[in-house]
């Protein structure tokens, strides 16, 4: 086993890890304000074939994650209307909105089925271009990847260490306390979610412009799944929410490495590790869990006019 | 807080509510099927001339209405698997992970038991498919039921997993030389016998039978009794010295078990093989369609009608519109989107 190989691996590691961050992050932000979103496989869809048809139709990539992102935000919207305007259950919203994903993403994407764009560019950082051909063109990455960790870092800034940050995690643990002390609850949910879906968006734009560089019906397979559950394995925290991603990068790292050296384990049994790892996480955490969990996740906040 | 009303009155105003509903959700549908014809115009089909094909297609013709009856089977079981467990207030997120374990167990009967007689080979495979269901939905209750982890959680972190697994044997052990993504189909004596010269399978009856069951145990049984206790007040049902964690792990499982048997269905029934990521959410719908029904057994039945109606819409716009299969999702969610922002149609339930 080279060294070559091995960063070749701890590569293409970063490159599949990078859309879970940025999905699992618009998850936290979701759920500290109370509202679990099921629905995030769905959004992811719709997110990601609009960016990919619109970095078809303009050719622009950066152009196609901006409206990823703000479509991402408005399929939260449409969560946020039915769970907080609506009082509706949010587990069964959150799957309609699934639903609606799988729908409507296929409706976008079905023109571009097969179609080639240029992903976003990737450049190597200017120390790292100083190397050998060989090693500095693994280190190539996107703009998306060398803003995944400050904007994890900026996340956990925003709700630890503002005014509006404090508000939604105040919201997540007591609706009707925050509305005493002056707050909107609802407002601030809506704002939680319009925020969370835009990182969504940016993580499924980074899976179907920067990553895989094509569009197929349910491309996502399954990440919205796996970022709600490394929103419970981080403990809703974003500094945490890196070492989850990384969890499943290194899942999909050990699983090439275990490949290239020629050792036969199924990918498939390997796939398993990040969901059971969790699961063992949380029973070990056993009591503990409670206070890390938002109070009010996923109850209904009747209000007081 | 309101008065209550008096016997009088009160039948009154159930009628009058009965009205009120119908139109409301009359309205509401035509308000999803307007949303829709957006859809349907900006992709350059008429709305009028598709829904009324959607129509003529699913209950226009025996035919297509066999087709609507074998897409509300899974439904049936799915939807089953939620609301047994939502009686006791627990929520069952991972039908669609208890439907793929069932499919993989009741697959390993069908191949390996392949010489056995139909009338012992099935119902091994339907045995089979329940305990795989129950299995996956053993390590949630256990843990619920010993105040580690909320089942919310480990039922949904489960979900994934069960298709690896499946995928595992599928292109493992059990690759098929002519496919890479399925099994060998299943010998004759391992398909669930069909009616009538259509696809309409025996798991319907069964489907129906069980929730006829269900809904005769919770009314008139001594565990019907005890499973509302446990689902109005657990804490009051211990102190009245119901096995308040026997019932959390035993309910828990039994709905794993028609999760699994739903999934044994799937590939004995409708598919005769089991194909990697057969399902794709079959087992949420279950979910929602239980949600919508209250956990009411009669609801579970129509809901499941109505959505199967939608969906199998879905093929017709497929092969006549030229719009993929998923897209019949945006009818589906519309009209989910417009039930769940108005209250209840059935009674409400407790949770799912």
């Amino acid at each position: 086993m080279t060294l070559l190989s091995v960063l070749g691996v701890v590569s293409s590691a970063v490159f599949s890890g990078t859309s879970l961050l940025y999905t699992t992050l618009g998850e936290i932000c979701g759920q500290r304000s109370g509202i679990v979103n099921l629905g995030l496989e769905g959004v992811l869809l719709v997110s990601a074939s609009a960016g990919f048809a619109v970095t078809d139709l303009t050719g622009s990539p950066y152009m196609g994650v901006l409206v990823a992102a703000l479509v991402g935000g408005l399929m939260n919207m449409i969560l946020g209307y039915l769970t907080i305007t609506r009082g509706a259950n949010q587990l069964a919203s959150g799957l309609a909105l699934m639903f609606f994903g799988f729908g409507l993403s296929a409706w976008i994407g079905r023109a571009y089925v097969g179609a080639r764009i240029t992903g976003l560019p990737r450049f190597a950082l200017p120390g790292l271009s100083e190397l050998p051909i060989l090693y500095s063109s693994l280190f190539q990455f996107d703009l998306l990847i060398y803003l995944s960790v400050p904007v994890a870092i900026l996340v956990w800034w925003v709700l630890f260490r503002t005014r509006w940050g404090l508000g939604v995690r105040a919201v997540g643990e007591s609706a009707d306390t925050a509305f005493a002390s002056g707050r909107n609850p609802r407002l601030i949910r809506y704002q939680a979610l319009f925020v969370g879906g835009l990182l969504a968006g940016l993580g499924a734009a980074h899976l179907s412009i920067a990553y895989a560089m094509n569009w197929t019906e349910y491309m996502t397979a399954g990440r919205g799944f796996i970022a709600v559950a490394l929103v419970i394995f981080s403990k809703w925290h974003p500094i945490r929410a890196i070492a989850g991603a990384l969890l499943f990068s290194g899942a999909v790292a050990f699983q090439l490495l275990l490949q290239s050296s020629g050792i036969q384990v199924s990918p498939f049994l390997l796939d398993t590790i990040p969901y059971l790892v969790t699961i063992v996480v949380l029973v070990a955490w056993g009591g503990t869990r409670r206070h890390s969990a938002p109070a009010s996740l996923g109850r209904v906040y009747q209000g007081s006019e | 807080m309101q008065p209550r009303p008096d016997p009088a009155n009160r039948a009154k105003s159930i009628g009058a509510r009965a009205i009120s509903g119908l139109l409301r959700y009359g309205s509401m549908t035509i308000m999803a099927f307007l949303l829709f014809g957006v859809i349907l115009l900006i992709s350059g089909n008429s709305p009028i001339g598709s829904y009324s094909d959607l129509f003529s297609s699913t209950l226009g013709s025996a035919r297509g209405f066999s087709e609507v009856l074998v897409a509300m089977t899974p439904m049936l079981l799915t939807a089953l698997a939620v609301a047994l467990p939502s009686r006791i207030g627990l929520i069952n997120v991972g039908v669609e992970g208890q439907l793929y374990m069932g499919a993989c167990f009741a697959t390993w009967g069908a191949l390996t038991l392949s010489e056995l007689p139909s009338w012992i080979l099935l119902p091994a495979m339907a045995l089979l498919g329940m305990i795989g269901g129950a299995l996956w939905a053993l390590v949630p209750g256990v843990l619920r039921a010993r105040g580690l982890v909320n089942e919310t959680i480990t039922t949904l972190l489960l979900n994934p997993v069960a298709p690896m697994i499946v995928s595992f044997f599928v292109f493992g052990y059990w690759r098929s030389p002519m496919d890479t993504n399925k099994t060998a189909n299943f010998a004759p004596s391992a398909r669930l016998p069909t009616f009538f010269d259509t696809r309409v399978d025996l798991s319907l009856v069964v489907g129906l039978v069980l929730l006829g069951l269900f809904w005769f145990v919770m009314k008139s049984t001594r565990w019907g009794l005890e499973m509302r206790a446990i689902g109005g007040n657990p804490q009051a049902a211990v102190r009245n010295g119901i096995p308040y964690r026997t019932y959390v792990i035993s309910v828990l499982c039994l709905g794993g078990a028609v999760a699994g048997l739903a999934g044994m269905a799937q590939v004995s029934g409708f598919y005769g093989v089991l194909l990697a990521n057969f399902s794709r959410g079959t087992g949420f719908m279950g979910f929602l369609i239980s949600w919508l029904a209250g956990g009411n057994p009669f609801g579970i039945v129509v809901t499941s009608f109505a959505v199967a109606i939608i969906t199998s819409g879905g093929n017709m716009l497929q092969l006549t519109r030229d719009l993929p299969y998923a897209v019949i999702n945006i009818l589906l969610a519309f009209t989910l989107f417009v039930v769940l922002a108005r209250p209840q149609l059935y009674p409400r339930r407790k949770a799912a």
